[in-house]
This record gives C-alpha cells, structure tokens and sequence, in this order.
C-alpha cells in the first residue's frame, strides 16, 4: 500500500513541472501561434476568425480556412524585419560575449577567494537583484547623461575637456545590458569553477606547465558547462530586450522588441506581431535545440 | 489585560470593517483613469454623496487601455481614453451608447469643445470629455532666451526649420515617437491639411522630417518629462499636461532650471481624454452616477484645479482659480484656440503606411 501511494507520489511530483510548462507556456505559445495565422479586424479581439464553441464542427472548419501564413510572408517582403532580427542578434552576441569577458574573472577570483568569504562575495552579486531593474536602469541614465556623473568626474580629473556623448548611443545600450545580466553569466560559472579540483592545477604545474597554459588545458574546457550556460542565460534573454534599448539607446537602435511594440501599438496589428514573435522564437530555440541534440550526443560517446 | 482588549477591540474593528464591505458589495464603481489625472478628495466626496464606493484604478498609455478593452472582460466601469482612441473602439464595439436621459448635467458641457469631438465620428454618443490639452513645444526658459531671445515663445519653425533646430541641437531637443502627433504638426507647418492621406502631402512631410532628424537627440514619449525638469535637454515637441509637470518638477527641484510650453502660434493639435462606460462594464447604474457627478461643475472645476488641465465643462469655468484659467497654455486665448485642430483616426492601411514611413524617419531604416 505505502509501495503504491510512493510511486503514485513520485509521478504527482514529477507531473508538476509538466503541467506547469503547459500551463504557462505550451498554451500561451498555441494562442499566440493562432493568434500569427489570423487577419486584423476592427473588433473585440482585434483579429479574425475567433473560434467559439457555439460554433460547432462546421464552424470550426470554417475558421480553419480562414487562417492563413499571410503576415509571415508580410515578414519577408520588407527588409525592416530581417533588418530587426539581425541587429537584435548582434546586439545581444557583442553583449553577451563582453558580459562572459568581465563575468569569467569576476567568478574565478570567487571560486579562489577564501571559503570563509565566498558567501559574503556571492551576495554582493546577487544584492542588485533587491533593487528594482528598472530604477537602475534609471540610474545608469544619471550617470551617463552629458552632465551626468560620469562626465563630471572625467571631467573633474582633466581626462576629457568635452562632456562624452554616452547615453542614447549603443554604447549606453551594451553598458546597461552588461550591467543588468552580470549576475546571470557569474553565478553559472562560479557553481563550476568552484566545483572544480584544484590539485588539477597543482598537478599541471608540478610538471612544469606555465599557468596560463594550464588555464587554457585545465581550467577553461572544465568550466565550459558554466560557460554556456551563463551564455545562453544571457544571450536569450537580451535578444528580445526592451526596456534597456528604450530608455538608454538612440531612436536608431533597431531591435526586434521594438519592431514589436510598433506593430502592436502603433498598427494595432495583433497577428503580425504574434509572427514576430513566433519567428523571435523560432530563431532561438532551433538554434539550442541543435546545440543541445550535439552536446547529448557527445556526452553518450 | 490591556494587550487582550487592544487585541479584540482590533478583531472588532475588522470585523465591522468586512461587513460595511460586505453591505457595499453592490454599491461599488470601478474606474481606470490616467495616473496622477484626479484630485482624490473627489473620490471620496462621491462615495459620501451617493454612498456608491470607488475602487480606482490608474494607466499611463492609451495602448495599454486599448489592449484590455479590445481583449474584453476587463471589469471597469469608466476608463479615460483618447477621443481618438475611443473612435476606433468604438467601432470594434467595446463601449455602451450613453443614455443621455441618466446625465442631467450634461448640460453643462462646453459647445466649443462638443464642436470639435464631434469631428471624432460618434464619440460624443458614447463618452464625455474630461480633460483636453494640445501637443506643442515644451521649452528651457534660459537657453531658449540665449538662442532666439528674450521672451520668445518658440513656434513651429523653431523645430521645423532645419538651419534652426540645429542651433538647439547640442542642447538638446525629444520629440515624441508618435507619427500620429507629429506628421499632423508637419503638414500644418507646410501649410497642407494636418489630417491629409495624400501620399505626396506626406512624402512631403517625411522629407521635412529627415531634413531635422540629425538635430533630433531622441524620439521617445515619456523620456522628455525628467530631461526637461532636469535641464538635459532644451527643446521636446511634447503633451501639454507632460510639459506643464515638467515644468511643476523643476520648480520643486529648485535647481535653476525654469521649464515652460508654448501653444505654437501656427496651430496645434488638440487631445480630448473621453470619460466612457465599456459594453461590458459590472456597475453601469453606478458608472451613469459617476460621469453625472464629474459633471458637475464644482467638481471638475476641482479636478483641473488639482491636474492643471483644461476641462470641457463651460459651467465649470466660474469655479476654475485664476492662475489656471488666465494660464495661456492651459486655456488659451480665443485666437489660439480658433488655430487647433483635431487629428482623426486613420484607417489600418494608411495607419501602417504612415508607421512605416515613421520608423524609415527615427531610425534611418
């Protein structure tokens, strides 16, 4: 009997993620797929058809004939799109890497510190998580802005005569994306490097490896793991990224986010923008589906 | 002993506070309107008057209204869109024709401002005017003075003449990233009909456009509120009500930044925030008492007290304080008023051609 209840426990426990992935993302992920084969209408919802269960069999067939991949072939015809779509991956891609550039000896120099602070260390990177994003993307405009703190400092020492022009440039966008998915890159590869044998290292030297090179035997192809993931955590997300671009770029920061909102707000086309997003999502999960296919396979050799 | 009577005096008063919600229940009005839009002392003048609760509610973009009433179901009873804002969602059938018979104080509407929503298709059958404003410039007192003099008002050709918006270029200059806004602006300065479809009337403004665009720091909608109370910026083509916080804030801040707006002498173009009842509002007996009792011209003479803003209500203007009324950028003198104009809804094809033109504008794309 206890046999029975345990095992009908475990496949209650392990229901849940799936039931919640279906819940919160295979259903919003049909609507909005549904949603991309529809046309704009002036009505409540602002799309055609709208299935209904009064419709009965007949209806739905009908409704079935209605959709149609229309607004992704709208997607090609203008090179705004594409146009989008590859800034926003280039964007992400620079940010991402100068992210793993600042992030691999901030969680290396942690992985190394004393035990007896590494907890301490670990919440200062996890302390800007308590403040809203929002309020320090804010502040990264009062620190850029032409009379900003940055300015004033340079300034103040006598580097530059001339106040940089920071904000509302790319650049603004890359600082405030670094800045805001840190944590997201440290912590992965800090949880491997800190896992990481030391007397590797030790080994290595021993027998007269110089320790860059052993750095780049040893320790990287170890933290590799750490490194993709904390790459992914961060290049998904900044794909699709609006608030840093908006409130730190220049109106000529072209990314996929925006384009969005336009066609959501702007031309109040729901079904277009539901393919804009389709695509957006498309273009990053086939890409980790292959990487991840590749590393199982590898892994099983 | 003390603590056990705080203790149930406490559950007592909880108590009576669940059952004076619960005996509410049916007497509740559910209103969504623009943040920082009402003195709150209205709010609570009207439950007192009509016993009728007020569970309120605040947006701060017509987008984000006009998702949940396209979606439906959203459980307001009056929302405050933009007159033509609430054209289109009228036509997408989410608002309830008003019965003019539960609204006595209707009367006291204002003809000039009746005049100009009713450009707006039906708009006056399904909703009330609460407050209106105009899009224009917003400007640094003192560095507009250094540039064009003392005591100027700036006027379109300020931000539409390329040879002088570039001497404001350094100091900074936003304009909203609104096609809707501010092509209607280009075409008027070019002499053409702000609300023209014509394709060459808008090449024509695209070109103006591009022409100033390497003046312009940043299209952005919201971002020229803080710019402008902070002295970031000098220049932003911007809402009223927005420009006229600006200039609230830097008055606060105290740090020598003097904030101003200028109803452009070339015309402006005029916003109408539409208190209106969704079709499938809970409370509509409730929301009828609601928009009668905004009406009234105490009332809404309290409320452009409070906001700064310019109400439809005729009747109301004997209750408005002078520094308001007399202000000429909140209520402006006759002539002013005789120059603005209305920008009507566009319909979802040219609507995509003018975004499209737009984004090729902002971006160079």
């Amino acid at each position: 009997m206890t046999k029975l209840s345990n095992a009908l426990f475990n496949r209650l426990v392990i229901a849940i993620p799936y039931i919640w992935l279906i819940i919160f993302f295979m259903v919003p992920f049909f609507i909005v797929l549904r949603i991309s084969f529809s046309q704009t209408a002036i009505a409540m919802p602002p799309y055609l058809p709208v299935f209904s269960l009064s419709d009965g069999w007949q209806g739905f067939w009908d409704n079935i004939g209605q959709l149609s991949f229309d607004n992704y072939i709208w997607l090609t015809e203008d090179a705004l799109y594409i146009n989008a779509y590859i800034s926003s991956l280039t964007i992400a891609f620079i940010s991402t890497c100068l992210t793993l550039l600042i992030g691999y000896p901030i969680a290396y120099g942690m992985a190394r510190a004393p035990t007896s602070i590494r907890p301490t260390l670990l919440m200062l990177v996890i302390l800007p998580f308590w403040t809203s994003f929002l309020i320090r993307v804010y502040a990264w405009i009062a620190i850029l802005k032409p009379e900003g703190f940055l300015n004033q400092f340079l300034q103040a020492i006598g580097i530059i005569d001339d106040p940089l022009i920071i904000l509302n440039t790319n650049i603004a966008v890359y600082i405030g994306i670094v800045y805001s998915y840190l944590p997201f890159m440290v912590l992965p590869l800090y949880s491997t490097l800190e896992k990481m044998d030391e007397s590797l290292i030790e080994a290595a030297g021993d027998l007269g490896c110089p320790p860059l090179k052993a750095f780049w035997t040893i320790t990287f192809p170890l933290s590799l793991p750490g490194v993709i993931a904390g790459f992914l955590l961060v290049f998904i997300p900044t794909v699709g990224e609006f608030v840093i671009p908006d409130l730190l770029g220049g109106s000529s920061t072209l990314m996929i986010g925006k384009t969005l909102w336009t066609e959501f707000n702007a031309n109040r086309d729901w079904p277009v923008s539901a393919a804009v997003a389709i695509i957006l999502l498309l273009v990053l999960v086939i890409p980790i589906a292959i990487f991840q296919n590749a590393q199982a396979k590898a892994a099983q050799q | 002993m003390r603590k056990t009577l705080k203790i149930s005096a406490l559950s007592a008063a909880l108590l009576a506070g669940v059952a004076s919600a619960s005996m509410a229940e049916d007497k509740v009005v559910n209103v969504y309107n623009w943040s920082d839009y009402i003195d709150e002392s209205i709010l609570e003048d009207f439950t007192k008057e009509t016993g009728i609760k007020v569970v309120y509610d605040v947006f701060d973009s017509n987008e984000i209204l006009e998702t949940k009433m396209l979606a439906g179901g959203s459980g307001y009873d009056v929302v405050v869109p933009t007159a033509d804002f609430l054209q289109r969602q009228i036509q997408a059938g989410a608002f309830e024709k008003l019965d003019k018979s539960k609204l006595p104080n209707i009367s006291n509407m204002w003809d000039k401002i009746l005049e100009r929503t009713a450009q707006f298709g039906d708009v006056n059958d399904y909703g009330i005017d609460y407050m209106w404003g105009t899009t224009g410039i917003g400007y640094n007192v003192d560095k507009v003075a250094e540039i064009l003099g003392p005591d100027v008002k700036p006027d379109w050709n300020v931000v539409f003449d390329p040879e002088m918006i570039a001497k404001f270029k350094d100091c900074g200059v936003h304009f909203l990233d609104a096609p809707t806004e501010i092509v209607p602006a280009a075409l008027n300065y070019l002499g053409l009909d702000p609300n023209s479809t014509d394709k060459a009337d808008l090449e024509k403004a695209a070109e103006l456009l591009k022409s100033i665009r390497p003046s312009i720091r940043k299209f952005h909608s919201s971002e020229y509120i803080n710019a402008l109370a902070n002295g970031d910026i000098c220049l932003a083509v911007g809402w009223s009500g927005d420009v006229l916080q600006a200039r609230d804030r830097a008055a606060e801040a105290d740090a020598g930044v003097k904030v101003d707006y200028s109803i452009p002498a070339g015309g402006a173009l005029m916003w109408f925030d539409m208190m209106a009842i969704p079709k499938d509002a809970p409370h509509k007996e409730e929301a009828y008492a609601f928009l009668n009792y905004i009406m009234k011209p105490e009332v809404i003479a309290k409320a452009s007290n409070y906001v700064f803003y310019a109400n439809g209500n005729k009747a109301s203007q004997e209750f408005i304080d002078k520094e308001v009324l007399d202000d000429p950028a909140i209520y402006p003198p006759p002539a002013t008023m005789e120059k603005l104009y209305v920008h009507l809804p566009l319909d979802p094809k040219t609507q995509r051609i003018l975004t499209r033109e737009w984004t090729s504008i902002v971006t160079g794309q």
